[in-house]
């Protein structure tokens, strides 16, 4: 694995990360190393393998002593109602910088 | 010269109703402990005083009213500073939250101050939770009670030294890839990741979705349950909560352990294990024989992809979830002459050297070209490692390994080397990944007096089974083996 300059500049931008000369220098040696270490996962035959992106076990074996009964797929999902919400002030209060009911940024449309 | 309290859940209760003591005094003389020490440990970086005082007169009330006292009436508790509170601030550690104030609580939170608990502030931890040694924290690192040179491990190490040292009767931490076991173990003290969606994670400030869990350090293991069973269940607010009603830990953990299957693990005492670690925790699993278990050698051939596979999906996950902090909503605004100028900015100054890393290193798996060769595959190693686990509890009912491969290790050891890092949570990334719940309990002393841990793995929802594992182990001198 060799990560160039250029790549760390690239990964910079795309995570909106402005780094220092310094730190691109030193990012670029350590992310070669790791990502070194982390191309052993190339060893592996994952051919077949189904990626595990379902993170839930509801249904996976019981406990124990107490058995919790299988999720019912739909039965935790709220009713998708409106409901009052009072806390926009509260929210706006931890801005950097609001001007009530908004948040304030740079201008970002030229005219 | 660790320190813990002599106070436990039950003892605090029965003192309460006893009127011997009021949760007001002993809030006080948590407070007075935490003045003469914090200092030096630096565990916790905010303390909630107003806000304990007023729910430990509350206890008090209700004492003197003779009404029915919650599980948790009085018990002074530390909070991770990743967990939301409602106007105590929260920093996770990063300068870019240094002045947020929450607007509202983490269920976990509300549901322990609802059974009584007394929060007394909130303790330090690596920024975002990322680190395995508390030194990536903005507001430095804290030190190990145990010994007062070394890391007392992370990213929960403020409230694994909280706990130690005698700061707080017990401590939320939170696990993504061994932040509560492996603290737990380098500061000598009970500390469980519960099953992913046993505990709701309402209000907790996202590190890793797939991988985040929260989860009690205590003194004791009966503690640990007493917590547990306060914070376990179904909330609305978590679509990643588990639907399954929670059972009682405190009233199962007594159960015999006798006939219960033992699986140890051939790969978690390979190389890089340090010899008197593998030697005590050896020692703790025959005492478990001795209880009754029966051990079972078992081989877990993919372990030595875990680490691997954590760090592409944790960094993956990282890189999204943080990408919340752009200096619009909240916390630190570095101001730009145009809006990405604004976020660039106030991202290179409000995050740390290993937050950068990992966001860096988890754009550029999810980055075009790249997401099928290290993001999709690292999924599909995942797959394979919690089949592992899957195919294990077929034969056991339990898993018994050590919690790491050395005990604490000195502050600035491995700050220059990020991977020997990672190195530090290589027994313990396994069942996070796995989604399975874990407990590190206390297993002797090295010769130099520092503390070592042994992890209780279990299938889905078995936290009652490992909590009664732990249980025996504590009650037979396990703790001090």
């Amino acid at each position: 694995m060799t990560i160039s300059r250029e790549d760390v500049l690239r990964v910079a931008e795309l995570a909106h990360l402005e780094l220092t000369p310094e730190e691109i220098e030193l990012y670029r040696g350590q992310l070669d190393e790791i990502l070194t270490y982390i191309s052993k996962l190339q060893q592996l035959d994952v051919t077949n393998v189904e990626p595990m992106t379902q993170i839930s076990f509801d249904t996976a074996e019981p406990a124990a002593s107490s058995s919790p009964s299988p999720r019912e797929p739909e039965s935790d999902l709220r009713e998708d109602s409106l409901r009052p919400c009072h806390i926009a002030d509260a929210v706006l209060e931890q801005a950097p910088d609001a001007a009530k009911p908004f948040f304030r940024v740079p201008k970002v449309i030229e005219r | 010269m660790s320190a813990a309290t002599a106070w436990t859940v039950a003892s605090i209760q029965a003192a309460l109703r006893a009127k011997k003591v009021s949760a007001r005094e002993i809030a006080t003389e948590f407070y007075a402990t935490i003045d003469r020490r914090n200092p030096d440990i630096n565990a916790y970086l905010t303390l909630s005083r107003e806000r304990a005082f007023a729910q430990a007169d509350r206890v008090d009330v209700a004492t003197a009213c003779g009404e029915k006292l919650g599980p948790l009436a009085g018990v002074p508790i530390a909070v991770k500073d990743v967990i939301s509170t409602l106007g105590v601030r929260t920093t996770c550690g990063s300068k870019i939250l240094e002045t947020y104030l929450p607007p509202y609580d983490a269920t976990a939170v509300a549901r322990l101050e609802k059974a009584g608990a007394v929060i007394l502030g909130k303790t330090n931890c690596d920024e975002f939770a990322m680190g395995s040694s508390n030194e990536n924290s903005a507001y430095g690192p804290v030190r190990n009670p145990v010994a007062m040179d070394r890391v007392p491990g992370g990213s929960s190490g403020g409230s694994a030294a909280a706990v130690a040292a005698g700061l707080a009767v017990a401590a939320l931490g939170t696990d993504t890839g061994g932040s509560i076991r492996q603290p737990g173990a380098c500061c000598g003290v009970p500390a469980m990741m519960p099953t992913y969606g046993r505990v709701s994670r309402y209000g907790l400030i996202a590190f890793a979705s797939s991988l985040d869990r929260i989860g009690p350090f205590a003194t004791n293991v009966a503690d640990t349950a007493a917590i547990m069973s306060v914070m376990a269940g179904h909330d609305e607010n978590d679509a990643t909560s588990s639907a399954a009603s929670a059972p009682d830990y405190v009233s199962e953990i007594e159960q015999s352990v006798t006939g219960l299957r033992i699986g140890v693990p051939e790969e978690y005492f390979g190389e890089g294990i340090d010899s008197q670690l593998k030697e005590k925790v050896l020692a703790g699993i025959a005492l478990l024989e001795k209880l009754g278990c029966r051990r079972v050698s078992l081989k877990m051939p993919h372990t030595e992809y875990a680490i691997a596979t954590y760090y592409i999906i944790a960094t993956a996950e990282a890189s999204s979830n943080l990408a919340r902090y752009d200096g619009v909503r909240y916390g630190l605004r570095v101001p730009g002459a145009t809006l990405i100028d604004m976020y660039r900015k106030t991202r290179e100054h409000g995050f740390g050297a290993e937050v950068k890393r990992r966001l860096m290193l988890g754009t550029y798996v999810l980055s075009t070209g790249y997401y099928d060769a290290y993001y999709l595959r690292a999924q599909k190693v995942r797959a394979l490692i919690a089949h592992d686990f899957t195919e294990a509890f077929q034969k056991v009912d339990a898993i018994v390994t050590p919690t790491t491969p050395t005990p604490a290790f000195k502050l600035g050891e491995k700050t220059s080397d990020p991977l020997q890092m990672y190195l530090a949570d290589i027994y313990t990334v396994t069942g996070s990944l796995a989604g399975i719940p874990g407990i590190s309990v206390p297993c002797g002393m090295t010769k130099e007096k520092l503390p070592i841990g042994m992890q209780i793995l279990g299938p889905h929802f078995s936290e009652s089974r490992v909590l009664q594992l732990a249980r025996a182990f504590e009650k037979a001198g396990g703790f001090v083996i």
